[in-house]
């Protein structure tokens, strides 16, 4: 990459950090402020009749879900919608007429997504550490889960945000889609407390993954292998780049 | 000389529209080139094109000689784009908004020039306003700006006065006209044209998707034959003898075609031996509305 390509990149990432980083009270207290909420009724309900793992308090059991699903959900929102507002309002004009190649709008957009993802997530582990005291059992997955799944979201936010012709169509991926998604993927209990038929679908979910592994490196506790789940997440998480990589380079939406 | 702009048999379809039918164009560096056309003509989608945002369907579009598809970075560098549309980044200052622009286009330190452009477009006391908060004037201003902030030999401006107040008009035509006597390419769309006839050293008129027009504005209006002769006449009637020359009637005055200014005086006599006096006389030289009037109704696709 040329040195003002180069610019031109770390110019576009800035200004969408800067983007969500001037409305925190909106994209990052917010969320953290929504998963404390859960944290405190499904924990209040719960604590003292649940145990998913031997040993493991279900606050315990509970805050990586949480945090791995804020992550999501604040990566998604991030690229879809800087991308739909820039749509709606027609200052999208302002990145295309430039010349920034679509890696470097990919890029941007993408490690946006990440970095909103996780600071939120650091957000409410940040507040989740004042209810419970978190093991750190294996750091590494921590950060890989955190990182592949925000980059899948981001990217998803991507494809939507491009596709997306009106606030209408993102409010649907988002309650048809992702809530579901999460929801369904284990945040709150253990696939292995499921019927049968709800285990096999939940081995169909990707953020099912996603959750089981990030936990595994909070707390050394899986349902099923850290390796497995990150043989999914990572080209699950690959080919949702690829598919956005691949809509900004077509133009598609985006250069008519 | 590498042409400014060039475009070859570009061609653009969208789904049940014909936008551009091959249309072939090239304005040397330095001019200032009108695009006119009436609505759906295809100048938006031209410039889109030139600008990459939008695609040809075929035909090539150059910018200084670099294909706006293949060299797009070297053809968007040298390419600024005011767009038509008022639109705005409501999270940023005016200040902000230019520092990003400037960035995306690979330029780190370009304060200098962001603060000269700042002044030139009388935004000095909004530079650190939110854009949300600037009037509708203002937020041209600022476009133009966020056009002009990597300082492109080629600037496009999309009929940038629509909806501009006259003092702005004027301090951007002065800013502009300065821009394009420094060597800077200047197009322009606008539907002022008494504009395009006072800046355009050549023109292009649009329609359907095709040129229909295209020479130096002088010529276009030397050749025309639409000069007007105004009358006011007590009585206020015009002899029936007349009428077929009546384009208009303007209140109490009578506009009549004139071709040939050898025929004022047998009109003249026409009017006095009708018993008309003249109350007050004018003849108008053609202007570019009126020919961009003949040839948008005279040929057809």
């Amino acid at each position: 990459m040329s040195a003002r390509a180069w610019v031109g990149f770390v110019t576009l990432l800035h200004k969408e950090l800067i983007r969500f980083w001037k409305v925190a009270l909106q994209t990052v207290l917010a969320p953290v402020i929504n998963a404390l909420l859960y944290l405190l009724i499904f924990s209040h309900v719960l604590e003292s009749h649940v145990e998913v793992y031997p040993g493991v308090s279900y606050t315990a059991f509970l805050m990586p879900g949480l945090v791995m699903m804020s992550m999501l959900q604040n990566a998604f929102a991030n690229s879809s919608s800087s991308l739909i507002q820039s749509k709606i309002t027609g200052n999208i004009v302002f990145v295309l007429l430039p010349p920034l190649s679509h890696l470097e709008f990919f890029a941007a957009y993408l490690i946006a997504a990440i970095v909103r993802g996780l600071v939120v997530g650091a957000g409410v582990m940040l507040v989740g550490a004042l209810f419970t005291d978190l093991p750190l059992a294996h750091p590494g997955w921590i950060l890989a889960f955190a990182i592949s799944a925000s980059a899948a979201f981001g990217a998803l936010g991507i494809v939507a945000g491009i596709w997306a012709d009106k606030f209408d169509h993102l409010a649907g991926i988002q309650n048809f889609v992702i809530l579901p998604l999460t929801f369904l993927s284990g945040v709150f209990y253990s696939i292995h407390s499921l019927p049968a038929v709800w285990q096999t679908l939940s081995h169909y979910n990707p953020v099912f993954y996603m959750i089981d592994g990030f936990r595994y490196g909070f707390l050394g506790e899986s349902d099923v292998s850290p390796w497995h789940a990150f043989a999914v997440v990572l080209p699950f998480a690959l080919a949702l780049a690829a598919l956005s990589w691949r809509l900004l380079q077509s133009g598609y939406k985006l250069r008519h | 000389m590498i042409p400014a702009i060039e475009v070859q048999g570009l061609d653009k379809r969208y789904p049940g529209a014909h936008a551009l039918c091959g249309v072939d164009l090239a304005i040397e560096p330095g001019e200032f080139f009108g695009l006119l056309g009436p609505n759906g003509a295809g100048k938006t989608t031209l410039i889109s094109i030139l600008a990459g945002l939008a695609r040809a369907s075929a035909g090539r579009a150059r910018v200084l000689g670099f294909d706006v598809g293949r060299d797009y970075r070297e053809a968007r560098r040298r390419l600024g784009v005011v767009p038509q549309e008022l639109v705005f980044d409501p999270f940023f200052t005016v200040r902000e908004t230019l520092r990003f622009q400037s960035g995306y286009f690979g330029l780190r330190h370009n304060e200098a020039w962001i603060d000269e452009l700042i002044a030139e477009l009388g935004l000095v006391d909004k530079a650190d306003t939110n854009l949300r908060r600037l009037s509708g004037g203002m937020k041209r201003r600022v476009l133009v700006a966020q056009a002009l902030v990597h300082r492109p030999p080629v600037i496009v401006l999309d009929e940038p006065t629509a909806g501009v107040d006259v003092e702005l008009r004027q301090s951007l035509w002065a800013f502009i006209r300065r821009l394009n006597g420094e060597g800077h390419t200047v197009l322009l769309t606008t539907h002022y044209l008494e504009e395009a006839e006072t800046l355009c050293g050549r023109v292009a008129m649009l329609k359907a998707g095709r040129v229909v027009a295209l020479d130096r504005t002088a010529h276009l209006l030397a050749g025309a034959q639409e000069r007007r002769l105004e009358l006011v006449l007590s009585p206020a009637t015009l002899p029936d003898a007349f009428v077929p020359r009546l384009l208009s009637r303007e209140g109490e005055r009578f506009v009549l075609a004139l071709p040939d200014l050898a025929e004022l005086d047998a009109i003249l006599a026409g009017l006095r031996a009708s018993g008309r006096q003249v109350v007050d006389l004018a003849v108008r030289p053609a202007d570019l509305e009126t020919v961009f009037m003949r040839i948008m109704a005279g040929r057809s696709t």
